[in-house]
């Protein structure tokens, strides 16, 4: 199974992306933002960082790259995508998924291990987690404050399309809580905090095992593999 | 030379933290009479030639699918940049300013 990692200028985690997909079983397949050809893939991760420097708004440049164009089309077509922190912004400002991300509400850069729960597991990207579990993942971010306007937020939760909600603290003043959500045919998900940054022992947040044990982001990768090979 | 001046605020409805750190910090400064802040941008669009109707339109164009995101944001205005508005300018040294 090939999925797609995209690099834009000033794109972070790609690298720790792609192997996510690599840890969970799957081909990762660098996709560069100017060229519109997807390869052939038969998913896409859009990663963190702070392409073209969060200027304007994060991810309102790349949203317009070459690649976006392909992404779009294929995503409504029932492509899995996935938008992980930045890739998250990108996928609003898309339009694939509602809302937006605005400065935290305390202005500060945020960067720790956060608490979340899993509220809709039947997603492209979700499969493999328990509705209700409780994961921890890191999370940074500036620009993390999801925000929609009330009809919207009651649609999102009313369709079971918030995918995984901030517990034990809100980190960034998010509404209700969302730290990620789902469009309506549960293909696309964006999220803010960073699954790819659990994927393997001594390297991920503390866990149960001990220190830097922590795996808990890497279903994020093996749900899209084994939905693709259902 | 022509310029357009679009001006971009984040809807009222919408919290502005920056605005809201800005407001915080004058009164600590001696600026007290200031109830509160929204912080907003301003873009200048240069053109060659004249901003006619059409250019304005682009403008008007570019401002809602580009510039600003209608979800958190609201164009508030787009028009033709006089010349004593120009940011080059000192501000007050024409007296139109101030």
């Amino acid at each position: 199974m090939r999925i797609g990692v995209v690099t834009f200028p000033g794109t972070l985690d790609d690298r720790d992306a792609a192997r996510a997909v690599r840890l969970a079983g799957g081909e990762p397949v660098p996709l560069w933002h100017g060229d519109a050809d997807l390869r052939g893939v038969d998913a896409v991760v859009l990663p963190g960082g702070f392409s073209y420097g969060d200027y304007l708004r994060a991810g309102a440049i790349s949203r317009f790259a070459p690649v976006m164009g392909s992404i779009i089309d294929a995503a409504n077509g029932g492509l899995p995508v996935l938008g992980i922190c930045n890739g998250f912004q990108i996928l609003c400002e898309a339009h694939l998924l509602p809302g937006s991300m605005i400065k935290n509400d305390k202005l500060t850069f945020v960067c720790r291990e956060q608490v979340l729960a899993v509220e809709n597991a039947g997603t492209a990207w979700t499969r493999d987690y328990a509705a209700g579990e409780q994961i921890t993942v890191p999370l940074k971010n500036q620009d993390g404050q999801f925000v929609a306007d009330e009809r919207t937020l009651d649609e999102l939760e009313g369709s079971g399309r918030v995918v995984v909600r901030y517990r034990e603290g809100n980190p960034n003043g998010s509404r209700r809580d969302i730290a990620g959500i789902a469009n309506a045919a549960g293909n696309v998900v964006g999220l803010m905090p960073h699954p790819e940054h659990a994927v393997e022992v001594g390297y991920g947040p503390d866990g149960a095992d001990g220190p830097r044990t922590g795996t808990d982001g890497l279903r994020f990768f093996t749900s899209v593999l084994h939905g693709l090979v259902g | 030379m022509g310029r357009v001046v679009v001006d971009v605020m984040p809807k009222p409805e919408i919290l502005d933290p920056q605005g809201k750190a800005v407001a915080g910090a004058l009164p600590r400064l001696g600026y007290a009479q200031f109830l509160s802040v929204r912080q907003g941008k301003r873009f200048e669009l240069e053109v060659d030639g004249d901003v006619t109707p059409e250019v304005l339109a682009a403008a008007l164009d570019a401002a809602q699918t580009v510039l600003s995101n209608p979800v958190i944001e609201d164009v508030v205005r787009v028009a033709a940049l006089e010349a004593h508005e120009a940011t080059d300018a000192t501000i007050g040294s024409t007296g139109a300013g101030l």
